[in-house]
């Protein structure tokens, strides 16, 4: 296990908790991510894995040495990291090359040149940080960060700097290197799809707890709470009831509940059903309004207003004409549908 | 013709600006190659080798000096947290308030054989009074300088630090560099530029210092110019020991350009703050002792000494006489500012639209005259002065009108146009800085809403830029309150203000007597440093 934090908290003020009980691992040659809204506390967290923060209480494992528990806190440069700024933090005194060997390390320069050619920096090697474009810089901080060989790469929202097209290029090319050089790393991102596109392991963050620790598949589709629904992807929240044991009632259809535990009387629940498992079947007798309707890339994307007044999104990818203000048939497919109270 | 105007109006008004605030300049050069053989030689061989020494020794003693408190002082106070720190940050800036020659005869008279800690070494530990060091000499004349001009490095180093942010910082740990390493291979390369910039400022005051060496009688460029002018009344003799300053100040004046340049680069908008360290026991104790003892040498022991000796003094002092010294002060300093302010407001106006090359380069030369030492501004006024009158002179002749004496020397309007000369760069920034808030699309919204010419600028210019109009008054009138050398060399008869009276008090050793007009200037040099530090600096 490449990275372990367990249980840590921390606090700002009396008022504001910015890690509480925190813990995660991610295992050797992986990486992770940390996603949620700013001020969620994710950034911090990255801090103080890196050294630069020190948490409450809690302990940090790196590469299976202990660098930060109730009677031990590892200076930063002891720690075996490295990190990514979100600014780059290149040193702008220095040309690409010195930032790229700069600090006490034991390169050959052969592993160097690897490095600047794997990062596609061949050429830069003397011009100086602000002579180079956004993406180049990117890649020096990259480089720089690989260059000691760090048991573990940290990353602060890395490509927030970067425009569109740039981000998922390069966000593709640094997994690879990653992958290349067998480097674990932990990345902190506002953007899912950044996290969704590296990572192998993702945690979902708001208010300084981490929700949830899963894989992308299952955060998409097996969302732990209410909160993490909303934050990944899209979706609707219908009410529902469950009427007996391991079924739940709505409508727009009854789906099976195998979670377990006894039932204690009609329970109220939520389904959390994702656009794209919602159709339009005129055969359904479970009918909506279509209230809204608009294109969307590949399909259109309608929204629905069941009897109730709960509202449904939909994702239709071989649209037809359809009128505001009618109702249609529409069923959903029960496979994804998730529970949450 | 009018369209051409138009078109390059800013241009000309700044090429227009930058030809007269330049012309003293000008005149100097010219009249500097008009120098007698003789004279040339005399200088050659007795007066400016010594010149040089002492020039050379004095700036290199003064720019190692701050160099090593300025930094140190922002280092500590930028990067650590102490016992008063907080207090230190803005306090140490207030050194700048006493004027090098203020701080010189203090120290004079506190240090020399004469005074209070001489008398007590002698009573008391008389062994030791053999060994205390004369302060009347090259080290004296360092140190006390240093002491009242090193804020500026502190101030430039500080800012310098802090604009680098936290992640510059935390990058050079997370790549396992030790503190020691991080200092000398990251934060101060980075603050470099500013570090430079703010010695090269330090050069410029060290070089046009004129009342401090005068008070430890050590000659330099500066008193060179004045005992040629004075002394020899060879007004060429002067403009040639002029030149040779000028042409230093030329360099200095382009290496600052290069060092402001270079701050861009290394600038990088808004950084995350840095986070200071927590110093305790023994460190926290030596950086406090550090930063109390400098502020108590440069700014409480001169201060409490003026104190005693203005007490001391003061029924003797506070008479008809200081009340017109002082109203003479304020007279010239509230016409220069107003000439001064008027020309900043033109020139940053002229600056607005014009973006192109030719009129930010007549923009910065119309600013040079910062650079320019007073001594030097004089002499070459006094040579645009005889030009311009041997030019009225034969035009009035012309009509048949005589005139023996010039219309223009020892007129009193040439004062508030030196102060100009020297004094623009104060008032302008801050203007300027104003006026970068007022875009032409501000304008554009305005006259789409049917508000344009006078009423465009009585209710969207002047509100935005009036802040930038009174920061730059004060600064101007404070710095003009406290000019001494032009005004020495130019003022008309009877026309003494705080500080030529400070000066002839000062050369004859009384100390005493100096010390109503000087805690006057310290008093009114400190309203900018509260600007500077209460309003100025809490907003970032």
């Amino acid at each position: 296990m490449c990275l372990s934090v367990k249980n840590i908290n921390k606090r700002h003020d009396k008022h504001l908790s910015v890690a509480n009980d925190i813990s995660f691992t991610i295992n050797d040659g992986q990486l992770g991510a940390l996603i949620g809204p700013s001020g969620c506390g994710k950034t911090t967290m990255l801090r103080m894995i890196a050294g630069f923060e020190k948490p409450d209480s809690g302990c940090i494992h790196i590469c299976g040495q202990q660098m930060f528990s109730h009677k031990k806190n590892t200076a930063p440069e002891k720690r075996l990291t490295g990190m990514v700024f979100q600014d780059y933090a290149l040193f702008p005194h220095l040309t690409v090359y010195e930032n790229i060997t700069f600090g006490p390390s034991k390169n050959s320069k052969k592993e160097i040149e690897k490095l600047i050619t794997m990062t596609g920096l061949s050429g830069n090697e003397k011009k100086y940080p602000h002579e180079l474009s956004g993406g180049q810089q990117q890649r020096v901080a990259l480089a720089r960060a690989l260059a000691p060989k760090p048991g573990l790469l940290l990353m602060d929202e890395p490509f927030s700097n970067l425009d569109v097209s740039l981000r998922e290029f390069l966000s593709e090319e640094v997994r690879f290197i990653l992958n290349e050089f067998g480097t674990t790393g932990l990345l902190v991102t506002h953007n899912q799809h950044e996290a969704f596109a590296m990572a192998d392991q993702i945690g979902v963050m708001k208010d300084g707890k981490l929700l949830q620790w899963d894989t992308a598949d299952n955060l998409y589709y097996k969302p732990a709470s209410y909160d993490v629904a909303r934050f990944v992807g899209e979706g609707s929240f219908v009410n529902a009831s469950r009427i007996s044991s391991g079924i739940v009632d709505s409508e727009v259809g009854s789906f099976t509940d195998n979670r377990p535990g006894d039932l204690k009387g009609i329970e109220s629940v939520k389904l959390f059903i994702r656009p794209e498992d919602v159709f339009i079947n005129h055969e359904s007798s479970h009918k909506a309004k279509l209230i809204k309707s608009h294109f969307r890339g590949p399909g259109r994307f309608h929204t629905f207003e069941l009897p109730s007044g709960d509202q449904l999104t939909c994702l239709d990818k071989c649209p037809k004409r359809l009128e505001l203000n009618k109702d249609y048939g529409i069923s959903v497919c029960d496979a994804n549908v998730t529970l949450l109270n | 013709m009018t369209e051409l105007f138009k078109r390059n109006r800013g241009f000309i008004i700044s090429a227009l600006i930058a030809l007269t605030t330049l012309s003293p300049v000008i005149f100097i050069v010219m009249s500097g190659f008009k120098a007698e053989v003789e004279i040339w030689s005399h200088l050659k061989q007795y007066v400016l080798p010594e010149l040089l020494k002492n020039t050379a020794l004095l700036v290199v003693g003064v720019i190692s000096i701050t160099a090593v408190l300025g930094v140190t002082l922002a280092w500590l106070t930028s990067f650590y947290d102490f016992f008063g720190r907080s207090i230190f940050d803005k306090i140490l800036l207030l050194p700048l308030a006493i004027p090098a020659y203020v701080m010189a005869f203090i120290y004079t008279g506190l240090l020399d054989f004469s005074g209070p800690v001489q008398t007590l070494i002698r009573a008391h530990l008389p062994f030791l009074s053999p060994y205390f060091p004369e302060i009347r000499s090259a080290w004296g004349v360092v140190l006390v300088i240093s002491l009242s001009i090193f804020p500026y490095v502190y101030l430039m180093s500080s800012s310098g630090f802090r604009s680098m942010g936290r992640s510059v910082v935390e990058a050079s740990q997370s790549l396992s560099a030790g503190k020691v390493y991080t200092l000398f291979r990251v934060t101060i390369p980075m603050a470099r530029p500013w570090i430079f910039g703010g010695l090269v400022l330090v050069f410029m005051e060290t070089l046009a210092d004129f009342g401090a060496v005068s008070v430890f009688n050590y000659d330099t460029f500066t008193t060179g110019v004045y005992k040629a002018w004075y002394g020899f009344f060879s007004i060429n003799a002067a403009s040639l020991l002029a030149s040779i300053l000028v042409v230093i100040v030329l360099l200095i004046f382009l290496t600052e350009s290069y060092f402001r340049r270079k701050q861009q680069f290394f600038n990088k908008g808004n950084p995350m703050p840095i986070q200071r360290e927590k110093l305790n026991g023994k460190n926290a104790f030596v950086a406090f002792l550090f930063c109390a003892s400098v502020f108590c040498l440069a700014f409480v022991i001169p201060v409490g000494q003026l104190l005693v000796w203005t007490i001391e003094s003061f029924k003797m002092e506070i008479s008809s006489h200081y009340i017109k010294l002082l109203g003479n002060t304020l007279f010239l300093g509230v016409i220069g500012t107003i000439v001064t302010m008027m020309v900043a407001i033109i020139l940053a106006y002229s600056q607005r639209r014009m973006k192109d090359f030719k009129t930010g380069v007549a923009a910065k030369l119309s600013l040079a005259g910062y650079a320019l030492p007073g001594t030097v501004l004089a002499v070459g006024m006094i040579n645009v002065i005889a030009g311009v009158d041997r030019f009225l002179i034969s035009f009035f002749d012309l009509f048949g009108i005589q005139i023996s004496n010039g219309l223009l020397r020892g007129s009193l309007i040439l004062l508030p146009f030196c102060y100009m000369v020297r004094f623009l760069t104060a008032g302008y920034n801050p203007v300027f800085s104003n006026m970068t808030r007022l875009t032409t699309s501000m304008d554009e919204a305005s006259r789409i809403m049917k508000v344009s010419g006078a009423k465009l600028l009585s209710k969207i210019h002047l509100p935005l830029i009036s802040r930038g109009i009174i920061t730059g008054s004060i600064l101007v009138l404070v710095e003009i309150m406290k000019e001494m050398p032009v005004t020495l060399m130019l003022r008309p008869f009877g026309w003494d203000t705080l500080a030529v009276k400070i000066f002839e008090l000062t050369s004859e050793g009384e100390w005493e007597r100096a010390a109503l007009p000087a805690i006057t200037l310290v008093l009114a040099g400190m309203i900018p440093i509260f600007i500077l530090t209460f309003i100025g600096r809490d907003k970032k």
